[in-house]
């Protein structure tokens, strides 16, 4: 649990009010999603698949747009705006708030013009500011060491546990607000597992973290807060630990104790 | 006994069907490959410096086909001009920025509908649109239009084509870092989609180059002793030349149609084979 911040007040990154959404083939949706998501805090987004977990990540940063929405409602405040608002600079927006995704896809380019990406698309061309941009993502993804001989081979000639950090160097070179990762490592061997999960302890210092992991175990390894998904309804949001610990909904310590799932 | 026999039996029969399958292919391919080597064997004693450098002489039973290659050069380059821009802006349009809508599914209809148009219906469309009502004339212009129109729906089905067959997951990627559309489509997907769109718009440049009805009534003209001075000029082309040669000209000599045929053919097969080279060549870079 986070230590509230000086005002006595604990930071809110994003506040979420009545967020209901439907696509057009009525597949996933969300109803009704209320929910407000700490600053600096890695919260957890859990709950069987079809539940709405990617969905709702996908319309923190308006990556829904490319989907086929047929109905959104309700309010997604971030940094005082109404970021469902039609108004709103999604570009902007997508810079502050990275998302890693569940399987690695790296550009079809260079490690370093992966890692450049998105400081590139926004207009930096300055060479050292690039450079020194990459080298801290990098680092920060606990990757430097391993590819610093050879930034400009291709992104394709990585392992998965290590193409995976490349996805997450790429959304850190940017300094975002909030860093979203939607099961990031669904693809990943244990070994690569467990490095990403303490790279996210890592992060929580720096960044507002939001994670839909890939099983409840990984999801009481890094929860702070959680929040529990289920057919599009949000169940029980809380700390990790009384969320784990002692659910109020029985539908959530069945899901806990793998009654289904 | 009768399990084993009754495998054995289905065996058998899987096999023949095989070889009756393997036979069909073949026989499919056998033509197409005596076609090229009787045109090899009969054409290539014409071929000679002379040939390929030289106007047609005597009524065109001797000489050369100078004029008619370098027509189908002009043809093919013009074609170009007009079909690859508006085709590869039309494909791009429609893979990355049309929303389906009913208007989307009529372009896309219309498309496959133009593409099945019979070549004579393009050349009296060119006639009376280029030729006529926009006074072009019989010239390198009306023919590359003509061309162009009967090359379009090739280039914008392949270039959408090979747009789609980039995963979308880099769109996603791509988008979710930032990007906007353009720069989405400009670094990310027209790069991974170029072979397959120079192959596109090779094909269909090289089918417009072996055309001859589009061309009869646009641009084509009997027999030019002077190549062509500007787009407004007509100019002799090797499919058409090939038509005057076979069935107009009394007396012509056999080795010069076999000749000229022979010419044609490696001009267009060339393009084909760059048009292959390209895409395998993509096709082991290719890391997804």
């Amino acid at each position: 649990m986070r230590v509230p911040n000086v005002n006595g007040d604990i930071m809110k990154e994003f506040i979420i009010k009545n967020l209901s959404l439907r696509y057009s083939d009525d597949n996933e949706s969300l109803r009704n999603i209320s929910l407000e998501i700490e600053s600096k805090a890695i919260t957890v987004l859990f709950g069987p698949a079809g539940g709405g977990k990617s969905t709702f990540l996908r319309v923190l940063n308006r990556l829904n747009d490319l989907a086929d929405v047929k109905e959104m409602k309700g309010e997604v405040i971030f940094q005082g705006q109404n970021i469902l608002d039609p108004k709103t600079d999604v570009i902007e927006l997508r810079r502050k708030i990275g998302m890693v995704f569940s399987r690695p896809v790296p550009l079809p380019l260079s490690i370093y013009d992966n890692v450049a990406y998105g400081l590139v698309m926004a207009g930096e061309k300055n060479k050292q500011k690039l450079d020194h941009a990459v080298e801290q993502a990098l680092r920060q993804s606990f990757l430097w060491d391993e590819v610093n001989d050879r930034l400009k081979d291709s992104a394709y000639s990585l392992s998965g546990g290590q193409q995976q950090r490349v996805c997450l160097a790429r959304v850190l070179a940017l300094e975002p607000e909030v860093v979203m990762l939607d099961e990031p490592t669904s693809a990943l061997d244990p070994i690569a597992t467990s490095n990403i999960e303490e790279m996210l302890g890592e992060l929580k210092q720096q960044y507002t973290i939001i994670i839909a992991p890939h099983n409840v175990q990984q999801a009481v390894r890094v929860a702070d807060y959680a929040a529990f998904f289920l057919m599009g309804e949000l169940i029980e949001f809380g700390p990790g630990k009384e969320i784990f610990h002692t659910p109020r909904d029985k539908r959530t310590s069945d899901y806990i104790t793998g009654r289904y799932g | 006994m009768t399990t084993t026999s009754k495998h054995r039996k289905e065996k058998i029969n899987e096999q023949l069907g095989f070889i009756g399958l393997r036979i069909i292919t073949l026989l499919t391919v056998i033509p197409i490959l005596g076609l090229v080597a009787y045109i090899i064997v009969k054409g290539a004693p014409a071929i000679s410096w002379e040939f390929l450098t030289a106007p047609p002489s005597n009524g065109m039973r001797e000489g050369g086909i100078l004029p008619a290659i370098v027509g189908t050069i002009y043809l093919t380059i013009g074609t170009a001009i007009f079909s690859v821009p508006l085709g590869v802006m039309a494909g791009i349009y429609l893979s990355e920025y049309a929303k389906e809508s009913t208007l989307t599914r009529l372009i896309r209809i219309a498309i496959i509908n133009l593409a099945g148009i019979p070549s004579v219906v393009y050349g009296l469309f060119g006639l009376g649109l280029f030729v006529v009502f926009l006074k072009f004339g019989t010239s390198i212009l009306s023919a590359s239009l003509t061309l162009s129109i009967m090359t379009l729906p090739t280039i914008i089905s392949t270039t959408e084509e090979a747009l789609r067959s980039v995963p979308n997951s880099f769109r996603v990627v791509s988008t979710s870092l930032g990007a906007s559309k353009w720069q989405t489509v400009r670094r990310i997907v027209l790069p991974q989609a170029l072979p397959g769109i120079i192959t596109g718009v090779i094909l269909g440049l090289e089918r417009a180059a072996g055309e001859t009805a589009p061309i009869l009534f646009t641009g084509a003209t009997f027999f030019l002793p002077i190549l062509p001075q500007s787009p407004l000029d007509a100019t002799m082309a090797l499919p058409y030349h090939i038509f005057v040669i076979s069935t107009q000209i009394p007396g012509m000599p056999v080795s010069i149609q076999y000749g000229t045929v022979l010419v044609l053919l490696i001009f267009v097969l060339g393009m084909n084979l760059i048009a292959t080279l390209i895409r395998s060549h993509a096709r082991a870079k290719r890391q997804w």
